[in-house]
C-alpha cells in the first residue's frame, strides 16, 4: 500500500459505455475515492461485479477483479476475503442482480458478516435489458413487461438487511458526490459486512426516480438527530416509506466479523510443495 | 483364494445399523483381514430398511457378492430382504422378543439363532447395546475371536469413559457365551487373524484426505447425499493447515464461494452430487473462461431429478462432458477405487492449476460409501507432488506486460496456458470476466481475439494430452479376445468377476479407465478384440457411446441402472451371456 494512491489510479483505461448522465459514473467515481481515502491501491483492491450496466463497473475500474454472473458476486467476494485477508474486497452490482436473482446471497452474506464492502447501484430498474421492473421498482411503475405496473410491493432492501442482523447499513446518493464518497469510506472502515444502497438514476429507462425526484425527496440522517446505533431508531427510519433517507442508517461497532469468529486471519495461498509433514497421521486415523 | 466371508446386519434406520456394521469392519480390519462394505440404505432418518453389509477375506476384496454367511436381523423385513442371499449353513442372528423368523420362507438350511439380545444388553448396563451383544454373538458364529473386537469398540467409546467401553466389552462377551452355551451347532466359519496392517475408509473420506494432502484450503458446500462426507472430513481437520470449509446457503454460492477463494490464489474446491451440478453449470462456464483453477466433485448418485437420492448410479458422464452453455475446456477424471479417490484428487488439484481450468471429480455413490481396507503405504504422502503452474511473482511478471505496463492474465501462449498473478502481487492488478476479453482480461468482441481467446483455451487440452500421462488400468489377460472396459466404481466388481469367468474357461482383458477427459486412445485395445463389452452403472451407455466414438466401432454394452452397484458374481453371468446367448436378463441390452 502505497500513501501516494490518487483515487484516478483505480481508473481503467475503457472509457465507460453508461449513457450520459447515469447515476453509475458518480457511483464509480466514490467508490474510487472511498478506495484512495482508506489507504488501498489497485494491487491490494479486489472488486467483485455482477451482471448489468452497474456491473460494468469491474471493467471500468482498474484493481484486481472478477465480473461474475447474474446476481452471484456477493459469495465471489466472501470467498475472496476469506481465503486472502490481506485484500480489500468490494462488491458491486445493480438492484436486480443483487435483490431479485440475488436475493437469496444478499440475505446470507449479511448474516455471514464477512469483512468487505457491497455497494449496489439501484436505479429501480434492469437497465441492461432495457428498461424491465426490478424489486425496487413502484407498484405502478409501468414497464414494458409490467404495463400496468408490478403490482407488488417493492422490496426494502435496508429493511432485508436490517432483519438479516446487517452490522452496517447505509444509503446514498451518487449524485451527491461527497456523502456518498463518505459513507461508501465508512462502510469501508467498517469491520463487517458494510452495506450501501445507492441512489443510481437510469436517465434512460426510469423517469420516475429522477435526479430530481431523489434532491427533492431525499433526507440526509447526519442532519437529523439519529443515532446509527440504535436499532430501534434504525429500524423506524428504515420502514419510513413517506421519505428516502441517505447516510448511515444503521452500525454495529461491537459484531464480530465472520473471519473473527472463524479465527481467519492468514492468506491460504502458500502451500508446501508435497504433502504436510504429518500427512500420515490422516492416514493412521483410519486405523 | 481362501474363502470370503459375508456378513450384515440390518435393521431399520436409527437402529445404529451404520456403527454397528463400522465397529465389526474395524475389528476386522484391525485383525489384518481385507473388508469391504457396503450399505442399502434409504432415505429417510427413522424408520424404513436399513442394511451393513461387509465382505471379508485375508486376500483382498473389491466388491459384493449375493451370499450372506451370517446375518444380524433386528426387524422380520431384514430377513425377507436378504432371503435370496442366505443359503444352506447361513446364520441369521434375531431376538425373538422383537423379531421373528416364523412365516418366512428360507432357503433350506438357513440356522436361526435367537438371542435375547435386548435383555443381556440390559445385564451388561443398558438395552442401548443390544447391536453389541449381537456382534458378540457373530463372533462366535464366524469364530473370530472377541479381543478384536475390543479395540474397535475403544475406537467408537472411548471418548465416552473406561465405563462404557469396559460395558460394551461385556454386552459383547455376554452375546458370545450365549451362543456358545445355548446352542449345539458346529458353524462352518473360522475368521483367521493375520500381523496385517490396515487402514479403513470411503470414497469420500478418500477425497477430502486427498484434498488435504494437495494442499487444498478452502472448501465450500451444501449438504447433498452422497457427498456430504466430503465436507464433514474436511470440517475440523482443515483449519490445522489453515484452511477453512463454508457451509453455503445454496451450491450456486458454494462454487461462486470456491471460485473466489481460488482467484484468491488459495487451492479451492466444491463438492456434490448430480442436483447440485445443474446448480452450479453457469458459474462452471465462468470458472472456465476466466481460467481458474477449481475442483469440482461430483459424487453421483441415481438422476434424474431428485431421483433415488441413496442410490447408485453412473449417470452424470455426459453432464459433466457437455454441460454448461457455450464451448469450455474442462477435465473429467473418475477415480475407479476408494485409494484412486486420494491419488485422483491430488491429481485434480495440479491439473487444475497447471492448466487453470475446472476439473471434475468423479465420484460415485458407491465409492462414496464403501469403505476398504489398505496397507497405510497405499496413501504413501512422500509420493504426494503438488504444482501451482505458471503463478508469477512481483519480478517475473514483467514478462507478461504489455509495453505500457499492463499485465496479461489471459496471454496467447503456444501452449494455452497464461501466466496467473495471485491477487496482491504488485503491478499485477487486472480483471477477468465470464465476458470473452482480450488477454488484459477486458471485455472485447473483436471477431480475431474472440477466436485467439478460444483456441487458446482449447490448446490447454492438447498441451496436456502432450504432457500428461492419461492413462488406463488393465487387469486380466492382456491377449485374450474379450474385451470388458469400465469406468469408475465398476472397476473392483468386474476384477473380481474375472476370477468368476475363468471358472467357466473365460478368459477377458479388463480395462478401467479414470480418465473420461482428456481420455486414453483404446483404439488398439478395441481392435485387437474380438468382443468388447463396456460396462457402466446407466442405461444410455454413456461411456460406450465415447468409446464407439472415438474407435469408430460398436461396442457391446452392460447396463445397470436399479439403484444397486454390480456385484461381482452378478457381472460374470452378464459377460457370459452377451458372450454366449442373446440376453435374457432385462437388465443386459444387445
Ligand atoms: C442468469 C441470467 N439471467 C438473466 C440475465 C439477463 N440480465 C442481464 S442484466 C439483468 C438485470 C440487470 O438489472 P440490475 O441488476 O438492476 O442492473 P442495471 O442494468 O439496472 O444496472 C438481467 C436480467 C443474465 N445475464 N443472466
Ligand atoms: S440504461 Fe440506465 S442504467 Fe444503463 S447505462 Fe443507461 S442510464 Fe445507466
Amino acid at each position: 500500500m502505497s500513501s501516494d494512491v490518487r483515487f484516478t489510479d483505480f481508473k481503467s483505461d475503457k472509457q465507460p459505455t453508461w449513457c450520459p448522465g447515469c447515476g453509475d459514473f458518480g457511483t464509480m467515481n466514490g467508490m474510487m475515492k472511498a478506495l484512495a481515502n482508506t489507504g488501498n491501491d489497485p494491487d491490494n483492491t479486489f472488486v467483485v461485479a455482477g451482471i448489468g450496466c452497474s456491473g460494468k463497473i469491474g471493467t471500468y475500474m482498474h484493481s484486481y477483479s472478477l465480473h461474475g454472473v447474474h446476481g452471484r458476486a456477493l459469495p465471489v467476494g466472501a470467498g475472496v476475503k476469506i481465503a486472502n485477508p490481506d485484500l480489500e474486497v468490494m462488491v458491486a452490482g445493480g438492484d436486480g442482480d443483487g435483490y431479485s436473482i440475488g436475493v437469496g446471497h444478499f440475505i446470507h452474506n449479511v448474516r455471514r458478516n464477512v469483512d468487505m464492502t457491497y455497494v449496489v447501484m439501484d436505479n429501480r430498474i434492469y437497465g441492461l435489458t432495457k428498461g424491465q421492473a426490478s424489486p425496487t421498482s413502484r407498484a405502478d411503475f409501468e414497464t414494458s413487461t409490467t404495463p400496468e405496473g408490478p403490482q407488488q410491493s417493492p422490496v426494502n432492501p435496508l429493511a432485508l438487511a436490517l432483519a438479516a442482523g446487517g452490522t452496517f447499513i447505509a444509503q446514498s446518493f451518487s449524485s451527491d458526490a461527497m456523502r456518498h464518497a463518505e459513507i461508501v469510506q465508512e462502510a469501508i472502515e467498517h469491520d463487517g459486512f458494510g452495506f450501501v444502497n445507492v441512489f443510481s438514476p437510469c436517465v434512460t429507462f426510469n423517469d420516475v426516480d429522477t435526479y430530481d425526484y431523489f434532491r427533492d425527496n431525499l433526507v440526509d440522517v447526519a442532519d437529523t438527530d439519529h443515532e446509527p446505533t440504535d436499532r430501534d431508531a434504525a429500524k423506524q427510519k428504515i420502514l419510513d416509506s413517506s421519505r428516502e433517507y441517505q447516510g448511515v442508517l444503521y452500525r454495529d461497532p461491537a459484531a464480530k466479523t465472520y473471519e473473527e469468529s472463524k479465527g481467519l486471519d492468514e492468506p491460504m495461498t502458500e502451500i508446501p510443495d508435497g504433502a504436510p509433514e504429518d500427512a500420515m497421521d490422516l492416514v493412521r486415523e483410519f486405523y | 483364494m481362501p474363502a470370503d466371508f459375508n456378513w450384515a446386519i440390518g435393521g431399520e434406520a436409527g437402529d445404529g445399523i451404520d456403527s454397528t456394521g463400522k465397529i465389526f469392519a474395524q475389528a476386522l480390519s484391525r485383525a489384518g483381514r481385507h473388508v469391504f462394505t457396503s450399505k442399502d440404505f434409504a432415505s429417510r432418518i427413522r424408520g424404513g430398511y436399513t442394511a451393513y453389509k461387509i465382505r471379508t477375506s485375508v486376500d483382498q476384496v473389491q466388491s459384493v457378492v449375493d451370499r450372506l454367511d451370517v446375518l444380524i436381523a433386528l426387524t422380520p423385513r431384514t430377513v425377507e430382504e436378504n432371503r435370496d442371499e442366505l443359503h444352506d449353513g447361513s446364520v441369521v442372528i434375531y431376538d425373538g422378543s422383537r423379531t421373528t423368523m416364523q412365516g418366512l420362507d428360507l432357503p433350506e438350511g438357513v440356522v436361526g439363532l435367537d438371542v435375547p439380545l435386548n435383555e443381556l444388553a440390559e445385564e451388561a448396563g443398558g438395552a442401548i447395546m443390544r447391536n453389541v451383544v449381537a456382534l458378540g454373538a457373530a463372533c462366535e458364529v464366524s469364530g473370530f475371536p472377541i479381543e478384536n473386537l475390543d479395540s474397535a469398540l475403544q475406537k467408537r467409546f472411548g471418548d465416552k469413559g473406561t465405563s462404557i467401553v469396559e460395558n460394551n466389552e461385556q454386552a459383547a462377551r455376554l452375546g458370545r457365551d450365549y451362543v456358545g452355551e445355548e446352542f449345539d451347532h458346529e458353524f462352518d466359519y473360522e475368521l483367521e487373524t493375520t500381523d496385517a496392517d490396515y487402514v479403513l475408509l470411503n470414497g469420500d473420506e478418500a477425497i477430502g484426505m486427498g484434498a488435504l494432502a494437495a494442499g487444498c484450503r478452502f472448501y465450500a458446500g451444501y449438504p447433498i447425499t452422497p457427498a456430504t462426507a466430503v465436507m464433514e472430513y474436511l470440517t475440523g481437520r482443515i483449519e490445522k493447515y489453515g484452511g477453512h470449509v463454508v457451509q453455503a446457503e445454496d451450491e450456486l454460492a458454494a462454487i461462486n464461494l470456491a471460485l473466489g477463494a481460488a482467484r484468491a490464489g488459495a487451492r479451492s474446491m466444491t463438492a456434490t452430487s448430480g442436483p447440485g451440478i445443474d446448480l452450479m453449470a453457469e458459474t462452471f462456464g465462468l470458472v472456465a473462461t476466466s481460467e481458474t483453477p477449481l475442483v469440482i466433485a461430483n459424487v453421483m448418485r441415481s438422476g434424474p431429478s431428485t431421483g433415488m437420492p441413496t442410490k447408485q448410479e453412473q449417470g452424470d458422464l455426459n453432464m459433466m462432458l457437455y454441460g454448461g452453455h457455450g464451448e469450455v475446456p474442462r477435465f473429467v477424471l473418475a477415480p475407479t477405487t476408494v485409494s484412486e479417490c486420494f491419488w485422483k484428487t491430488v491429481e485434480a488439484f495440479n491439473l487444475a492449476e497447471k492448466y487453470q481450468l475446472p476439473v471434475y471429480l468423479a465420484g460415485d455413490l458407491s465409492l462414496a460409501v464403501t469403505e476398504q481396507t489398505y496397507p497405510p503405504e497405499a496413501f504413501d504422502m512422500d509420493e504426494v507432488e503438488i504444482d501451482r503452474g505458471f503463478v508469477v511473482d512481483e519480478e517475473t511478471i514483467a514478462d507478461h506486460k504489455t509495453p505500457d505496463g499492463k499485465f496479461k492474465p489471459h496471454e496467447i501462449t503456444d501452449d494455452g496456458i497464461s501466466p496467473r498473478a495471485f491477487p496482491g502481487t504488485d503491478g499485477g492488478a487486472h480483471m477477468s470476466t465470464g465476458l470473452e476479453h482480450d488477454e488484459l482480461g477486458r471485455r472485447t468482441e473483436d471477431t480475431e481475439m474472440r477466436k485467439k481467446q478460444v483456441e487458446k483455451r482449447n490448446r490447454k487440452v492438447e498441451t496436456a494430452i502432450e504432457r500428461e500421462a492419461f492413462n488406463y488400468r488393465e487387469f486380466g489377460d492382456p491377449d485374450a479376445d474379450t474385451l470388458v472396459i469400465t469406468w469408475g466404481s465398476t472397476e473392483g466388481a468386474l476384477v473380481e468377476a474375472l476370477s468368476f469367468l475363468e471358472e467357466e474357461g473365460i478368459e477377458a482383458r479388463v480395462i478401467s479407465v479414470p480418465y473420461i477427459f482428456p481420455r486414453p486412445d483404446l483404439s488398439e485395445a478395441v481392435e485387437a478384440a474380438e468382443t468388447t463389452i463396456v460396462v457402466e452403472c446407466n442405461e444410455r451407455g454413456q461411456f460406450a457411446n465415447l468409446v464407439e466414438h472415438d474407435v469408430l466401432e460398436r461396442v457391446e454394452r452392460i447396463n445397470k441402472y436399479d439403484g444397486v452397484q454390480f456385484k461381482a458374481d452378478e457381472l460374470a453371468e452378464m459377460i457370459q451371456d452377451v458372450l454366449g446367448e442373446p440376453a435374457e436378463k432385462s437388465e443386459v441390452s444387445q
